[in-house]
């Protein structure tokens, strides 16, 4: 166990040059706020607001669609419209395509290009999904890239890689989990972790809280 | 405006660097995928990444590739695939 010594960890540090593209956001924020088009104060509700955005909303999203056909129908017909049903406030987020795993398909999730990722449902995206690693890698090794997540599928599974390189945003539907049908919505909700939702890992096993 | 594209078109995905932005990897130009659905039209990326109006829109198919057409190293599970948004204008008739 780790004991929370204060004088253990090494002493924290600003990096002492920024990188190329900090620089060139920091120049062109301060113009815009010099020129008065925005404000700093806007500048950090933005980033509140973004931060503050989690995968509980997605989380939510999924658990309705497991214990609702109704609206699973509705989600994978138009997603933006259905999530709205719920009450989350969709955003900035454009064109919002919701797929379905199930015994016989497994979606994932990548943009080779950047990192397009439903950021206003799930939040801002891990380390690994902006990584050249994973992004390069996924489209051409699915099977591979998976393992690496711990995720084996056996052969007869199709994989099925969403490459998201435009308007388009993917939300992974994971197949629910057997053994939990007399589950409340709000405690299936915790099976759906951020990765089930990109489609690295299947849903969380009620066991494995 | 009509889209050139349905559902079940075999299309072959054009070639090209533009300078500036857009939004075609390189891996998947020159492959040949059929067309899955489309979702719509969208105004164009590689005019709105410079300040332009992205006009006219461009119509974005969702393209689906089976991996081992992709690649011919890919033989355990040949059932796999890729599915991928590209605009139109990316995208020409594959010849029969």
């Amino acid at each position: 166990m780790h004991e929370h010594e204060h004088d253990e960890h090494a002493p924290i540090t600003d990096r002492d040059e920024l990188t190329y593209y900090e620089k060139r956001v920091y120049a062109i924020q301060s113009l815009l706020i010099e020129k008065g088009l925005m404000t700093a104060d806007e500048v950090r509700r933005a980033v509140e607001d973004m931060d503050a955005r989690t995968p509980a909303l997605g989380a939510k999203v999924v658990a309705r669609a497991w214990v609702d056909p109704a609206f699973k129908a509705r989600l994978l017909t138009d997603a933006k419209a259905a999530v709205t049903e719920l009450g989350i406030d969709t955003g900035t987020l454009s064109t919002l395509v919701a797929i379905e795993n199930t015994e016989k398909l497994h979606n994932v999730v990548v943009c080779t290009l950047c990192s397009c990722y439903p950021r206003p449902i799930l939040g801002v995206p891990p380390d690994w999904y902006k990584s050249l690693n994973y992004r390069s890698r996924v489209v051409v090794d699915p099977r591979g890239v998976l393992k690496e997540f711990g995720l084996e599928l056996e052969q007869e599974i199709e994989v099925r890689v969403y490459d998201s390189t435009a308007d388009i945003r993917y939300l992974v539907i994971p197949a629910r989990p057997a053994g939990t049908e007399g589950l409340s919505e709000e405690d299936l909700a915790r099976l759906v972790t951020r990765d089930s939702m990109i489609g690295v890992a299947k849903a969380r096993m009620p066991d494995q809280y | 405006m009509s889209a050139k594209f349905q559902p079940g078109d075999s299309v072959r995905v054009r070639l090209g660097a533009p300078p500036g932005h857009f939004r075609t990897p390189t891996y998947i130009q020159g492959k040949t995928g059929s067309v899955v659905a489309r979702h719509g039209a969208f105004r164009n990326p590689e005019s709105l990444a410079y300040g332009g109006d992205g006009l006219p829109k461009q119509f974005l198919y969702l393209i689906r590739f089976d991996q081992p057409q992709l690649c011919n190293q890919y033989t355990v599970s040949p059932q796999d695939t890729l599915f991928i948004d590209i605009y139109e204008h990316w995208l020409e008739p594959a010849g029969c």
